[in-house]
Formats: structure tokens, sequence, C-alpha cells
């Protein structure tokens, strides 16, 4: 798929951006640097009709490097066009997030933090979302480990010895006044 | 006189949170004025699993996600892959994918209507849609002796040809439904109850409803007018005739009214592919690398054992790259990201889940409504916590 198209445009709206084709078979695809990101996204929302984002995801190409890609699926849902924009994260590296550009944007990134620990910065409510909140790791990082037996995480049950049950009794015990009213 | 807010708990294990879908909502009286949605009690890693399997494999996991959309999930699944492999489908094979994805659109709203107007006290309505419903679930069992995850679809194809009789039930089928069509929307359309619950109420707008990611039914009937099969064709639905409802109000009425009407363009095109699928023919691509034999050649030629042992031991390769071609399921638009590293296993798959961004408006949606409208708008999503965890 022919992405200079694409490019043109985008370094029209956001000049000085390096942009660089993606290999892509079914939309256009583009390289976009995370420091221009969100102008970018801005400028495709605002003055190229990409309105409606349709998911963010991220892909883990363990042992290349940078080791992962986000990827932005983008429609245009007046032109009826699609695009796909990648931006490439080393590990440790940050991601503005695109809330401001597209409110949709909130959760899809906080899955991608929970999965793959991908940090989105300005992101207000980076939680876990799939997973526990007690979980460890990523799990969809390449080097996560898979059907690996772990025991399972348990907790004690709560145990009082005879004496001490013996007197919680004691303490809690309320007896009526014989010479009070009903 | 001095007031405070309430925080009331909703969730996990509510009834008509449609699974388990925590929320915890603020209140002021009965007016909601925060909520804060939890999510991934049903998380199962389906996505982790599947970079563990082959490619054939997958096609079970993914009509797991969303359970009430089954095939259109292998559909989405299926179209990716073949983009990666660039194999050209039969026509007769199109076709007969354009009905089962119909068919499961009906069958998907069906569940939606009954629960939805089961929340909101119409119980009989439930009775009557889960009727209609098991005709359909009969028809998988016809096609594939499963009833909820037929696997069907495969990557390549279908997994054999339509069983004899196929025409005449899905005939039978078509020729009763429009009737009960009616049967629900005399008990609901007009029902000055249901109205008074459901109009005006949980309203989005055009521009939220696609800022806030939600193509598809919710967006429709918010006044848009975009749709999967005619914005971006796939398989032959460019051939078929057919309208796409919208409704300008945006409430949880008029989503009840699109999918109404949803349904019954679903039977126009199902009418249309039934007359145009042969009773016989080609039911998978020509392509042995991916398609295994039919099972009467492995009992008898030595070449078709080999080629059957290959794929099921060893899989096909996919060409490296990437594809996500998107397909108008239920709950709106959604498809798989595919990412193959040129072996014979998904390095990953992504599903795009409709309910997932359904559930993420939801506070927006609710906020400043009544409490007990709540219920009536997390139907109108129509969400479906196997697709929100996955």
């Amino acid at each position: 798929m022919d992405s200079t198209p694409l490019i043109d445009r985008i370094a029209m709206l956001v000049p000085g951006a390096a942009l660089e084709a993606a290999a892509s078979i079914d939309v256009p695809a583009v390289y976009v640097p995370a420091g221009r990101l969100v102008e970018v996204c801005r400028a495709l929302c605002e003055q190229a009709q990409f309105d409606l984002l349709i998911e963010i995801t991220a892909v883990d190409y363990l042992p290349r490097q940078p080791r992962y890609e986000v990827v932005y699926h983008l429609v245009s849902t007046s032109a009826l066009t699609r695009a796909r924009l990648k931006v490439k994260v080393a590990a440790g590296d940050m991601v503005p997030t695109v809330q401001s550009v597209w409110p949709a944007a909130g959760w899809p990134e906080r899955e991608v933090w929970d999965l793959f620990g991908i940090v989105f910065e300005g992101h207000p409510d980076l939680r876990r979302i799939l997973t526990p909140d007690d979980w460890e790791g990523h799990p969809l990082r390449k080097d996560h480990p898979v059907q690996v037996r772990k025991t399972a995480q348990t907790y004690e049950p709560l145990e009082v010895t005879e004496q001490e049950f013996r007197a919680n009794i004691e303490r809690d015990r309320v007896t009526r006044d014989p010479g009070a009213k009903r | 006189m001095r007031t405070e807010t309430m925080t009331v708990n909703m969730g996990p294990q509510h009834p008509s949170t449609h699974g388990v879908l925590r929320l915890v909502l603020t209140l002021d009286g009965e007016i909601v004025k925060a909520a804060d949605v939890t999510i991934g009690y049903l998380h199962t890693g389906i996505e982790k699993t599947a970079e563990q399997k082959k490619w054939q494999q997958v096609i079970p996991l993914v009509e797991r996600m969303d359970y009430l959309g089954a095939q259109s999930n292998s559909l989405a699944y299926a179209l990716s892959v073949e983009k990666l492999l660039g194999m050209e489908m039969p026509e007769r094979v199109q076709h007969i994918r354009v009905l089962i994805a119909e068919l499961q659109r009906i069958a998907s709203h069906l569940v939606w209507l009954g629960t939805h107007a089961m929340e909101i006290g119409a119980i009989s309505v439930m009775l009557y849609c889960f009727r209609e419903r098991e005709l359909l679930l009969n028809l998988n069992e016809q096609t594939a002796g499963f009833r909820l995850f037929p696997s069907y679809i495969r990557v390549g194809g279908l997994r054999e040809d339509l069983p004899r009789g196929y025409h005449d039930s899905v005939n039978a089928f078509l020729d009763a439904f429009p009737g009960k069509l009616d049967e629900y929307e005399d008990l609901l359309t007009k029902n000055h109850i249901y109205r008074k619950r459901t109009e005006g109420v949980g309203v989005l707008s055009r521009k939220d409803a696609i800022a806030w990611g939600l193509p598809g039914p919710i967006a429709r009937a918010s006044g848009s007018t975009y749709d999967v099969r005619r914005a971006f064709p796939y398989l032959t639905y460019d051939s078929y005739e057919f309208d796409v409802p919208s409704f300008p109000e945006g409430d949880v009425y008029a989503r009840y009214r699109l999918r109404v009407q949803e349904m019954r363009e679903s039977v126009r095109i199902c009418r249309q592919a039934i007359q145009r699928i042969t009773p016989t023919g080609a039911w998978a691509a020509n392509d042995t690398r991916v398609v295994p034999p039919p099972k009467d050649k492995v009992y008898t030629e030595m070449e078709a054992l080999i080629q059957h042992f290959l794929i099921y031991s060893q899989g096909f390769t996919v060409p490296a790259g990437e594809a996500y071609v998107p397909v108008e399921g239920a709950r709106g638009e959604h498809g798989v990201f595919v990412v193959s590293d040129g072996t014979n296993r998904p390095w990953r798959i992504k599903m795009r889940a409709p309910s997932f961004y359904a559930c993420q408006a939801l506070p927006y949606v609710i906020k400043d409504g009544m409490i007990a409208d709540v219920i009536a708008v997390i139907g109108s999503s129509d969400v479906v916590m196997g697709d929100v965890d996955r």
C-alpha cells in the first residue's frame, strides 16, 4: 500500500515532523516520532477528518530494537478512508497520551500499559484495567512466562486461640438489666 | 438542608450488568454524579494464548471472545489472515459467509432485545426472543454440530460444505421471522411504559458517539450513517441490496428501533444470499497449503493424507506482515489486527472490541441521569463482557 499521499498530507499539516512510511498491505501506514505524536493526531483529527479512533494497541518485537510499536488505527467517517500510525518505543520510553484528541483513547492506553508496560505520558488514570491490581509483570510482553506453574497466592485464614475467642465473647456479652422497662 | 453524596456499588454480580461489569456510582439523591467502571473479571488472556497456537487453532479462541457474535469474530480473524496470505475466496464461500454473518447478527440482536427488555420489566419479550434464537442455534447445529461456537468459518474457507436440507431450514426461518419481529414490536414499540423508560434516556450526540469510538448501532442511533458493510465493503456486500438504518434521537429508544430495523435488513440480505448460494459447490479456496483435503480423499489418496497430516501437525505459514480487516459485527466495527513473523504461529493478534469502548463511554452517558436509567443505558449499549475482557 502506498503511504506517500498520507505522509505528504501530514507533512503539510505538521511541518518538520520526521515521518517514515511503514510497510503495509491494507491501509496507508506511517511511523510518527513520539515527540510529535499529539500534534500529528490533532492535525489529522481536526483538519483531515480522521474523527474516529478505532483502536490503540502495541506489538512486542523482542529481540528487535526498539522493542515495541504502538499502533493507532484511524478512520475518517466522512471521507471513508483509513490510516495506521505507528510509534516505535524502546523499553522504558514513554509515549504521550492522545486522550485530548480522542476521548476514546483512555481505556485502550490503559490496556496497553497493563499488558505491555508502556507508559503513556500525561494519562490521568493509568491504572491496570484487565489484570488484577496486584498482578506482577505485563502479560503480553514476549518474555512474560507462559504456562509456568506458580503456586497459588493464598492468605492464611484469620486464626484466634481459644482464650482469645472466649475473651471476645465475654467482651461483647450484653446482659439486660432485669429492672429496666421494655 | 445538608446534603451529601452516596456511593453505591453495583455489580459485578448484578443481574443486569450482562455478566461481570462493576460500577461504583456516586449518587446525589437519585441522580448519578459520577461512575467508576471496573472490568477485567472475565479476562482470560485469549490474545496471549493465541500467540502459542497455530494459525488455524485460533478460530475457536476468537469465537469465545464475543460469545453472542461468535461467527462474526471468526470471520474477522479469517479475513485478516487471508489478507496476509493473499487468498481469493470463491464467490460461493463469500455468499455463505455473508449469510452466516447476518444470521449471527440476528441471533445477537435477539439476545440483546430479550435481555434489555427484561431488565426494563418486559419479561415476556425475553421468552419470545429466545424462542427464535433457538431456531438460529439449530441452524448452527446443522452446519457444524455445535450451537454457540460452531468454528464453521475457517482460514481458507469453511469447514465443509453446507449440509443437506440447510436451504430449507434457512428459508423456513426467513419466512417465519418477519412475523415474529412484528410480535416484538407489538409488545414494545408503542408500549407506554417501555417508551417512558427509554425515550430521552441516555442521549448521546453523533459527535460524541464518534469521539468515544462507538461506530455501529450506537452511533447509527445517534444519526451516523457509518456502516463498515457500506463504507469499506468486504466479502460480497457491495452486490447486496440493503439499507443502513439511522435514527437521529440518540436515546435508548432509538437504539431499540435501530436494532429491530437492522434485523429486518439482515433478513433482506439473508434472502438474497440464500438464493445465490447453490446447493453444492466450492466451500473453500483451492489452496492445498492452507485448506485440508476432504475426508473421503484422506482415506483413499496418499497425497491427501500427507497434506492432511502436514496441515494438522505443522500448520501453515503466513507471510510476514500485518493486516486489519474491519467487519460490521452486531455491536459495531470490529476486526482482528494480525501480525505475522512468517512462521506457523501468530506473532500477535488483537481484537478490536466494540463493547470495550461502549463500557468506557458508560460514565459519560449515565452522568446526571437517574439511577434507574443506568440499567436501561447499560442494556442499550449491548455490552458483552467476554468481548470487553477477552
